[in-house]
């Protein structure tokens, strides 16, 4: 096992004291560590490192424990990440496989372009979360987001599923949709309440059988995740949309 | 409605030689040709041609020329055809005109001002046919000092390198998606790249399968639609470019229609088949040089730094700021696309008018990093209008480590400049997505074309090297005293640096 001052090791377990560390070297030690096959991950008096967990395809357990940087999770493949703090920007950026857990808010491009995995939020998340989305055959990501989202939330979006539950304050249940799944052309949305002001890419439509099981499956994962109530959620109403065109932008062209 | 938009070309047959072959109807995707079985003919329908050549080409018989429409439209000096047919086409379409490949306005092509030195008596020119003229070059960051310390058993390198991607010739194949290019001519490029030891670039569609073997040929994009990028695709390449604008359309972003995203191109790019693929011009995490600088971290964290990171940008007024920012946010390589950079769409209005010649952003690139001092710290590669060897030449001298190609390359292979990539219908196999007609492309046969042309360039470009008493392109590279210019004012020979011819 690789040795470090800021590192401990038990079995498969790696335990690192990021105070002080700058990104190459924090991320350099999470590397190591799971090529000499730790298996879980516990990173301590995190302050804003970038790139945690950038390309990280093992099957691993990470706990972050302060508030990381910039692109947490960019890139990463199979592995799940807890954090217990607020992350920054670009959460999850093109993420395209494994969990994120982030028990508190996240800043803007949450799931930026993300092909795969699920990104759960209990807090709120910042502009334009889930934008470029994308889904294709069997990969379906997933943003759920246990608060409110800032304006352009599913911008682009061509594939995978955003849940948005707008559980914190008052009055959160009627939002309106600014800019909400502007040229959207693939995916769904699925929204706690009802929403005002949609523009013409999206379109709400009836939930189905089928919506109301994965609502369901992904609603319970949040409650487990943050010690919610699933049927409590569940008895409100959820507005379902859908891109209104799979090729919004067509008409611009002769 | 009625369009009043006259044939832009006539397709005449010659009937004496015509043998009814329908040949050309096989060949014709747009459907100019067809057989008349009641006549026992030939039907000819002038007005979907596109001068291809493809089924000129392909007649046995030499039976078919393709005209200019001698109807002309009554142009004059200010209302030119191009002009009154566009307007007439958004009068009865009503929206924006796309078009195919790069500007072909009459802006002026400073590569044709610029004449390149040989020597003569003094300092002696070399004869490449007798002594070795260098053309490798090293693609990276290249560092401030060497430091050297004696082990005693020899000097050893201290300083920590950068990733350097090696090349046997100067020459990159430019980015040409799958999607916007078919599979058949990209592994054409793939295989052509891995054979003379250069690089292609895939684009920023993704990085279908078939093409995971010839990876460390490859530099892959990450453009703001993040098509077909994961780790996986990240780890197979040589090295990433970040595609922040392009030549063609600056300013504006990627939009490939969805008839062209078919099953293949759905899986490769992630993304539902059918669907338009929208990669708009920002990248939703760059809004400044700091953001880029995090999505370039983000890329060599993900790589382990092992790979180089290029950073590609239209030529465009500012130039030379941007790419001071680009070198200091960490970028490996500066990429500058040309105003004749082509593309598979770009909207008519912005191929034409947005967006500087390279030759000048290239100038002023070259020396904004020499003034400060960075110049060392990342590659320049131009591309985006460099047609033959001496383009390149000169391009080099002007301040660049290699050039991209391509629209030479696709001319190489059978592209005859129609224009009509986005319509999908390349009837060489080319700029098509359709399984039925790329198969017209094989990768063997267009890829000895792309490497026929690349030694035809190699030895060109050792000849003029030798010419100027050079054996190493890295001799050239940045060496403007070896260019002059001709018919340009002053202000055009400060931009680029050279003095005029005579001085």
């Amino acid at each position: 096992m690789v040795e470090h001052e800021k590192m401990k090791v038990e079995e498969t377990t790696a335990v690192i004291d990021a105070q002080g560390l700058h990104h190459r070297v924090l991320n350099g030690l999470i590397k190591k560590a799971v090529f000499e096959g730790a298996k879980k991950l516990r990173i301590l008096n995190v302050h804003g490192q970038r790139y945690i967990g950038a390309g990280l395809s093992h099957g691993v357990e990470v706990e972050i424990h302060g508030t990381p940087g910039g692109d947490l999770a960019s890139f990463m493949g199979g592995s799940r990440i807890t954090v217990y703090g607020n992350v920054e920007d670009g959460c999850g950026n093109t993420m395209a496989g494994g969990e994120v857990v982030v028990h508190g808010h996240a800043g803007d491009i949450v799931g930026y372009a993300m092909r795969g995995g699920r990104i759960f939020i209990r807090g709120c998340v910042g502009y334009r979360a889930a934008i470029h989305m994308k889904g294709f055959q069997e990969r379906k990501p997933v943003l759920v987001v246990g608060g409110n989202a800032g304006d352009f939330l599913g911008e682009y979006m061509a594939g995978g599923v955003i849940v948005l539950l707008r559980l914190n304050g008052s009055g959160e249940r009627e939002g309106k949709a600014n800019f909400l799944g502007t040229g959207m052309h693939g995916g769904t949305i699925y929204l706690r309440g009802e929403i005002s002001g949609l523009n013409n890419h999206v379109r709400s439509v009836e939930m189905n059988g089928e919506d109301l099981r994965l609502l369901r499956e992904l609603v319970e994962k949040f409650s487990r995740h943050f010690g919610y109530d699933t049927d409590r959620i569940l008895k409100d109403g959820f507005t379902k949309l859908i891109p209104a065109a799979r090729r919004p932008y067509h008409e611009h062209y002769s | 409605m009625k369009s009043y938009l006259l044939s832009e070309y006539l397709v005449q047959v010659d009937g004496d030689r015509c043998t009814l072959c329908l040949a050309c109807v096989v060949q014709c995707t747009y459907g100019v040709f067809s057989h008349n079985r009641e006549s026992r003919g030939l039907s000819v329908r002038s007005e979907k041609c596109v001068n291809c050549h493809r089924c000129v080409i392909f007649c046995p018989v030499q039976a078919i020329a393709v005209v200019k429409n001698p109807t002309a439209y009554r142009e004059n000096f200010y209302w030119a055809e191009k002009t009154i047919r566009a307007t007439v086409s958004q009068a009865e379409k009503g929206g924006i005109l796309l078009a195919g490949m790069g500007c072909d306005t009459s802006m002026p092509v400073y590569w044709d001002k610029l004449l390149l030195n040989a020597s003569q008596v003094t300092n002696p020119s070399i004869d490449p046919l007798r002594e070795p003229v260098e053309l490798r070059t090293y693609l990276g960051s290249k560092p401030d000092r060497l430091e050297v310390c004696d082990s005693g058993d020899g000097p050893v390198l201290e300083t920590a390198i950068a990733p350097q991607l090696t090349l046997e010739t100067p020459i990159l194949f430019a980015a040409m998606s799958y999607g916007a290019i078919s599979l058949e001519a990209q592994e054409a490029l793939a295989q052509a790249a891995l054979e003379f030891r250069t690089l292609f670039n895939a684009g920023e569609g993704g990085l279908h399968k078939r093409l995971y073997p010839y990876g460390g040929r490859c530099i892959v994009q990450v453009a703001s639609a993040r098509f077909g990028v994961h780790i996986d695709y990240l780890n197979a390449a040589a090295g990433i470019e970040v595609k922040i604008g392009q030549g063609a359309k600056p300013g504006i972003g990627g939009h490939l229609p969805g008839e062209k995203v078919t099953r293949e191109v759905s899986e490769t790019r992630m993304i539902p088949e059918g669907t338009d693929a929208l990669s708009p011009a920002p990248h939703h995490d760059i809004y400044s040089i700091e953001d880029l600088r995090q999505l370039i971290y983000a890329l060599k964290e993900a790589t382990d730094y092992v790979k180089p990171v290029f950073v590609k940008i239209a030529a465009v007024h500012n130039s030379a700021a941007i790419a001071s920012g680009i070198v200091r946010a960490g970028a490996d390589a500066v990429v500058i696309d040309g105003m004749r950079g082509a593309t598979g769409a770009a909207p008519l209005v912005v191929r034409d008018n947005v967006g500087i010649p390279l030759e000048l952003a290239l100038a002023a690139v070259d020396q904004r990093l020499r003034d400060e001092g960075i110049r060392n710290r990342a590659s320049i590669i131009v591309g985006g209008g460099i047609r033959n060897s001496a383009d390149v030449v000169k391009a080099i001298a002007l301040g660049a480590d290699a050039v991209y190609i391509g629209t030479a390359a696709l001319v190489a292979m059978g592209c005859s400049l129609c224009q009509k990539c986005y319509t999908g219908k390349c009837p060489w196999g080319i700029a098509t997505t359709d399984l039925e007609i790329s198969k017209r492309l094989s990768p063997d046969t267009a890829s000895r074309r792309l490497i026929n042309l690349l030694q035809a360039w190699s030895l060109e470009i050792k000849m003029m090297l030798g010419g100027m008493g050079m054996n190493s392109v890295e001799s050239l590279r940045g060496n403007r005293l070896h260019l002059r210019g001709v018919g340009l004012t002053e202000g055009e020979l400060k931009v680029l640096g050279v003095k005029m011819a005579g001085e």
